[in-house]
């Protein structure tokens, strides 16, 4: 083992290349983990900081909120279903939003609600806003007032919410009637009725799922409740981009255990004489084969700390709106990926290890 | 009690449908200080012999005695441990880590033998191996920035650390000029004596066969005693 890094710290040349390779991999798993991560957040923040059990569709809706409406009548039915406790509506618009003295459209997401989220405060009065912080990168302040939509409806900026986004719009959270009032501005031919929301969500104790099967058995089918985990899931595009994104990832994996595998390997046969000796003079196989692991993962976790340097620098210079996000529970699985992609890939030398025959340390004839 | 002792002992190697016998009925008793040369042409065998002696290979017929340690029927767990504590090797060819200093090439007989006490014996014991070398200002010299013989030296050094019983030299001097072959062998020679440990040394060198007690030719893996030489 001990030997193993004199020849890390001796022989630092001869490793560079797997390193370097490493390091390039590590970015852009980093990256990707990032735009991932970025995507997710930016997406669902909205659903996220719900504190509900469940969020109810109406059934011709196919779990879009966009295309969803839940009336009165229905949401009468939700709260006297057995076992909810409390029950409020959501309603989004998504809508670009003019910002005094900027140029370019903000995308916003207004959202009209009546259970303040997570984070969120209680329903500001009418035509006031919270701001999602992402907001702040199209040059919205607080105090100021956006003109949303073609009819340019007026909103003025109370003050800032963080993670609280929908499909990476910025979200203004506003009292229900404003959010309806925007709304019908740009879609006059599907107005909301006062009372009326896309969907509901509703909280209430035990299995999440059950409460969802009750809800629609109480409406009589005429919503379909999903989870709040389920939600988030089905929200536009998210579980797309989470397989899309998770199948680059996984196939960057194999492709730093096969680097790792091939360096290791060619290390090993070009080592074959030396480790002939080292056989003949009593080492054990094992013990070769733990300095190889060790090497491999030393090699490993330099790249990752490089490569998580250099991902820290570039995003840091990247725009805002770009949807990257550094999270520390990425860095870590990232990190241990790559360990556990080194590990077995150093570990297919040890066949040829093994194979090394100590005889061959004698290099006479029969 | 003999360093080494081989009775009867044959190797055939299986090659599509023909047995190859390369030792063939060898039987030869080393005393334990005894120095014996092994010459024989290319193919005859001697590799085959050492690597027996050595628990390098199992014999497929015979006994083969280091010691009163009976290795014959060992497993190849059995074997390196063998080889850990009982004999020492001095290659022809690539011989000392390239990586590692003189001290540490015979630090990585002492790291086998494991444990903090062990460890800071094997550490005295290869700083006087090295001093008797003429290594003393070499300790922490790479190989490269060692000369061949030196590197010879250094693998000798290596061969002695843990104590063996049996020393195996294959063609010690073969890399090295006539001068320095000759200081090496002498230093072998000395080495050995001095300590008592038998040694089997494989050559093709006359020169070579000068410095042991007896030379033992091997033809057609069958062994014969030639001559008795002294240095």
């Amino acid at each position: 083992m001990k030997n193993a890094l004199r020849e890390l710290r001796r022989r630092p040349g001869r490793f560079v290349p797997v390193t370097a390779a490493l390091i390039l991999l590590t970015v852009l798993l980093l990256f990707l983990g990032g735009l991932l991560d970025g995507l997710y957040i930016g997406a669902t923040g909205a659903l996220r900081a719900q504190r509900a059990a469940v969020v109810v569709y109406s059934a011709d809706a196919n779990d879009s909120i966009i295309r969803s409406r839940v009336n009165e009548t229905t949401r009468a039915k939700i709260e006297r279903t057995p076992g909810v406790t409390a029950v409020g509506g959501l309603g989004i618009s998504l809508l670009g939003a003019k910002v005094p003295g900027e140029t370019t459209l903000a995308d916003a997401a207004v959202i009209g609600y009546q259970r303040p989220p997570t984070g969120v405060p209680a329903v500001p009065p009418p035509g006031d806003a919270w701001a999602d912080r992402r907001l702040e990168s199209f040059g919205v302040r607080v105090g100021q007032t956006l003109r949303l939509g073609p009819r340019e409806v007026p909103i003025r900026v109370r003050g800032w919410v963080e993670d609280t986004n929908y499909l990476l719009q910025g979200a203004l959270w506003v009292a229900p009637e404003t959010w309806r009032g925007a709304q019908n501005a740009s879609r006059p031919d599907a107005p909301f009725a006062p009372g009326e929301f896309q969907v509901v969500v509703a909280d209430g104790p035990g299995d999440p799922a059950a409460l969802a099967r009750r809800i629609d058995r109480a409406t009589g089918n005429e919503t379909a409740t999903l989870t709040k985990d389920q939600a988030v899931l089905a929200s536009p595009g998210t579980r797309q981009q989470k397989s899309t994104f998770n199948g680059i990832i996984a196939v960057t994996f194999v492709v730093v255990g096969l680097v790792v595998a091939l360096f290791f390997a060619l290390l090993t046969l070009e080592r074959s004489p030396i480790y002939g000796v080292l056989k003949a003079i009593g080492t054990t196989t094992r013990r070769l084969f733990a300095g190889v692991l060790v090497q491999a993962l030393i090699v490993a976790t330099a790249a990752f700390l490089v490569g998580g340097l250099v991902t820290l620098g570039l995003t840091s210079v990247l725009p805002a709106r770009i949807p990257i996000l550094l999270v520390g529970s990425r860095a870590i699985t990232t990190f241990g990926g790559i360990l556990l992609t080194a590990a077995i890939g150093g570990a297919i030398s040890l066949r040829r290890i093994a194979r090394i025959d100590p005889v061959a340390a004698i290099g006479t004839g029969t | 009690m003999s360093a080494l002792q081989l009775d009867h002992v044959s190797k055939v190697y299986r090659s599509g449908d023909d047995d190859i016998v390369a030792l063939d009925d060898a039987n030869l008793t080393v005393a334990t200080d005894e120095m014996i040369g092994l010459i024989g042409p290319s193919g005859s065998g001697k590799t085959t012999l050492i690597s027996i002696a050595g628990g390098l290979l199992t014999p497929t017929e015979g006994t083969v005695l280091v010691g009163d340690e009976n290795i014959t029927d060992y497993d190849a767990k059995e074997l390196t441990r063998f080889r850990g504590e009982q004999i020492g090797f001095v290659f022809q060819t690539v011989n000392v880590v390239p990586f590692l200093t003189a001290r540490e090439n015979l630090l990585v007989v002492g790291e086998l033998s494991g444990g903090r006490a062990g460890r800071k014996q094997a550490a005295t014991r290869a700083d006087q191996l090295l001093d008797e070398l003429g290594l003393g200002h070499r300790h922490d010299n790479l190989p490269r920035q060692l000369s061949g013989g030196e590197r010879q030296r250094v693998a000798i050094g290596r061969a002695l650390m843990n104590e063996p019983q049996l020393v195996l030299f294959d063609e010690p001097t073969s890399a090295l000029d006539t001068h320095l072959g000759e200081q090496v062998m002498e230093l072998i020679r000395s080495e050995v004596k001095g300590r008592g440990t038998a040694a089997v040394i494989v050559t093709h060198d006359a020169r070579v066969t000068a410095y042991c007690d007896r030379v033992v030719t091997i033809t057609d893996g069958r062994l014969a005693e030639t001559a008795t030489a002294s240095a």
